[in-house]
């Protein structure tokens, strides 16, 4: 980029950390997904991607716009945000899919229907 | 009033969107609102559940708490992936009871759980109301039930019902 050239050198460092942190973040993500064996366990890599993957690359490039045109830019943060809010959804329609079929094939290492509660139902809270 | 603007806080959230994505001048602002007076409208012909807000300072509260703990958990997550150690490291399911009824609070739940890596929201059971997470480092299953019912469900809980 042409502009690249006059940007402050700490901006240019601070920009380069967020954007490498991210892209680290995301590549770990995917050698996690590629390294782990289960199908549960697979879905964990990723997350790093989505979250603060996403959320580094989103930082540097705040950082470098609001400087380069020299007002503040934020709508990269709608990516963000839009990101995190729908991968439940897909989240929850694959892993509901794969517990139902672990289910009826009757695969090991999946809790039934009816597993027994991990602590305490606490109702004198409220 | 209320004909008019049936859901201020998604309006509002509309609103500034459109002024983010088109830049803040007052023509764009003026089409903002009209593109939320008529979302809003929309809106209202799906009669959606309004959410009710009862404590609002506790929002920001929930945030810091989130973004600090998917931090943790990234480092946690990263180092093992990177190590690739399986010693004394064991997967596996918990099936947590909650009390959080309200379905905005569980749809947020959902969020926090699952963009925090470590943890996945799996499946809900509505006349259980028991929620199963699948936990990538379950060494200690009473922290995790702990850190979702006490950190979590509990702001939610305040913040909604």
């Amino acid at each position: 980029m042409s502009h690249a050239a006059d940007l402050p050198v700490w901006v240019a460092v601070l920009v380069s950390a967020f954007l490498l942190l991210g892209a680290f973040l995301t590549l770990v993500g995917s050698i996690g997904f590629y390294r782990f064996k289960s199908f549960y366990e697979r879905i964990h890599a990723p997350t790093l991607g989505t979250s603060w993957g996403t959320a580094s690359i989103v930082i540097s490039s705040m950082i470098l716009f609001t400087v380069l045109q020299s007002r503040p830019v934020f709508h990269e943060i709608l990516i963000g945000i839009f990101v995190t809010v729908t991968t439940p959804v897909t989240l929850m329609l694959l892993g509901r899919a794969t517990l139902y079929r672990d289910r009826s094939e009757g695969n090991p290492g999946v809790p039934p229907m009816d597993a027994p509660l991990s602590g305490r139902r606490d109702t004198e809270r409220r | 009033m209320r004909r008019l603007i049936p859901y201020p806080l998604m309006m509002a959230s509309l609103l500034l969107m459109w002024l983010l994505l088109a830049g803040f001048t007052v023509g764009q602002f003026i089409v903002g609102i009209g593109v939320a007076l008529l979302a809003g409208q929309g809106l209202a012909a799906l009669h959606p559940a309004s959410p009710r807000l009862r404590r609002w300072d506790l929002i920001p509260k929930l945030i810091g708490i989130v973004l600090y703990d998917i931090v943790l958990s990234n480092i946690e997550v990263v180092k093992i992936i990177v190590t690739g150690d399986r010693r004394g490291r064991r997967a596996g399911f918990v099936n947590i009871p909650l009390e959080l009824r309200d379905p905005i609070g569980l749809a947020i739940l959902s969020v926090i759980v699952t963009s925090t890596p470590g943890t996945a929201w799996m499946d809900y059971d509505s006349s259980r109301s028991t929620v199963l997470l699948h936990v990538l480092d379950l060494v200690d299953e009473e922290a995790w039930v702990d850190t979702i019912k006490d950190r979590y469900e509990f702001l939610l809980r305040e913040i909604f019902e």
